[in-house]
């Protein structure tokens, strides 16, 4: 397992009910990580910071060769969409737990995915090639319309994007943002996009057998985010007639199905206001939010993977019951938007009927800035929405946590909103709230 | 002129020093962008004036409330 946290934990889940041993790699930071002692074996990495361990190739190889595992889950993050590393597993005739590096590479080029989407008929949102300077990326504006987001080709996650309402907005921050995709993503190339007008973030989670066959088990409402990182997830989407879901995930489906992709994969798409839908991306990884999926399905998403992964066929698609939602919980201070490091000295997550936690951390743990700020998803599922909204509400409510500042708070507020409970979500959802609150305090003050 | 010490609200490192010694900002300037968990997180300049100090550089861990620049 090359990864950390709460996918680590969640693949050794997966492996044990398959009867498979399990290899942990930690870095000197995670070394009171509980998923070590949960795995059949576990490995030090070098160092601290991420470079140094959970994305330093040749660590990793290393440890796969003297662990001598016959098997590599990269996770979320870190090298999970890296075709390179991809390809080195497989060289060594390791299996790589996810999609053929073909595929990671293929959808890893924003651009060029949705080239190949746009082939398979599959309706794409209006957006520019590859960019190379600023000038290109004006004309392309104007071409596209503003207002724009300006996005790394290489990118995800949120990181290397800015919204340009004007060509102004555009000059300031062409360079900050070639800067951070270089950075980030080794890539500086920026292309642009439609910004719409109160879209919703829907995506679908998909299999397939690299033999042409393929089978979607239905989508995920995202829209509560944040700084483009997602807070809330649910599924079945709310307030959108079946029909259409139904006949975006069948499309999704099909073209899957004729690339012959392999493994897993997310389509994300924007829902227009006026009902459209458009191809975001592709992600060819497991999912933070795979656990939306299972609770409403009862497949198990990595052991899928894994089953896959050995060349075994797709499971018979389920029936979607009942309906789950997960709030993430995130080491941060929610008024200042930092980040928030410490010693758990209080860490209780909730146990309770219709609540499900997948977390990496236990009580004791040290909370470093090395890595993403998420302490815990908590995974609401009830019979209809209303009850997976207040399954969420009581363990988010029962979540004790001491040494870090979190957002519960927040996600409370996210929950017990009108608009949200209305089910009428966007991806201003969250900009909106913060407004309100902000103005409520205002009043409180004067 | 007072002297303004410009702290960390976080832990983490430094990604980018954005200004230089001699520099004159205004109020909301960028000074220096660090990263923590994964985000970049500009520190913003508190008042106008000019840089006399800057404390850290790229890569440097650096602490809650630890002193990155000084302003004149």
């Amino acid at each position: 397992m090359a990864n950390r946290g709460a996918i680590a934990r969640r693949i050794v889940r997966a492996c044990d009910g398959l009867g498979l041993e399990t290899v942990a790699v930690y870095s000197e930071a995670d070394r009171d990580a509980p998923h070590l002692a949960e795995a059949t074996q576990s490995l030090p990495l070098p160092g601290v910071r991420a470079e140094e361990s959970y994305l330093n190739r040749e660590a990793l190889m290393a440890a796969l060769k003297t662990s001598g595992a016959d098997a590599l889950h990269p996770g979320y993050g870190f090298l999970a969409e890296n075709a390179d590393f991809a390809e080195q597993v497989a060289e060594t005739g390791v299996a790589f737990i996810g999609p053929s590096p073909k595929w990671i590479r293929a959808m890893g080029d924003k651009a060029a995915a949705r080239g190949l989407l746009a082939d398979k008929g599959f309706p794409v949102l209006q957006a520019s090639a590859a960019l190379d300077d600023r000038e290109a990326a004006l004309e392309a504006a104007e071409r596209v319309g503003y207002p724009v987001m300006l996005k790394a080709v290489g990118g995800g996650g949120g990181i290397g994007m800015r919204v340009c309402a004007n060509p102004d907005e555009l000059t300031a921050g062409f360079g900050q943002t070639q800067l951070m995709a270089e950075r980030a993503f080794s890539d500086a190339r920026l292309y642009v996009e439609l910004l719409l007008d109160r879209p919703r973030h829907i995506e679908v989670q998909l299999l397939g057998d690299g033999q042409g066959n393929a089978l979607h088990v239905y989508e995920r409402e995202c829209s509560i985010q944040r700084r483009h990182q997602k807070l809330v997830e649910e599924s079945p989407a709310p307030r959108i007639d079946r029909e259409t879901l139904i006949e975006m995930c069948d499309a999704a489906e099909r073209v899957v199905a004729e690339l012959g992709y392999d493994n897993v994969g997310t389509l994300e798409t924007l829902l227009s206001s006026a009902g459209r839908f458009g191809f975001l991306e592709m992600n060819t990884r497991i999912q933070v939010e795979h656990g939306v999926t299972e609770a409403v399905t009862g497949l198990d998403l990595v052991q899928t993977q894994i089953n896959l992964s050995q060349g075994e066929p797709l499971p018979k698609r389920p029936a979607l019951v009942g309906h789950a939602m997960e709030a993430r919980v995130y080491a941060e201070d929610s008024q200042r938007m930092v980040p928030s490091t410490g010693r758990l000295t209080v860490f209780r997550p909730p146990n309770m009927f219709g609540v499900r936690v997948e977390t990496g951390y236990q009580e004791g743990q040290l909370v470093t800035p090395y890595y993403d700020a998420l302490l815990a998803k908590i995974i609401g599922v009830g019979d209809t929405r209303e009850q997976a909204i207040g399954r969420v509400l009581v363990g988010l409510k029962g979540f004790m946590v001491k040494g870090v500042n979190t957002n519960i708070a927040l996600l409370q507020r996210v929950l017990q909103d009108d608009e949200f409970i209305a089910g009428t979500l966007d991806t201003g959802f969250i900009d909106r709230l913060l407004d309100k609150s902000t103005k409520e305090a205002k009043r409180g003050a004067n | 002129m007072a002297r303004i010490e410009v702290e960390s609200e976080i832990a983490g490192s430094v990604w980018k020093v954005v200004v230089q010694v001699g520099d004159s900002v205004e109020v909301g300037d960028v000074l220096i962008i660090l990263e923590s968990m994964k985000m970049e997180i500009p520190v913003e300049s508190p008042s106008a004036g000019t840089v006399a100090e800057i404390l850290v550089a790229p890569e440097d861990a650096v602490e809650e409330d630890q002193v990155l620049a000084v302003l004149n």
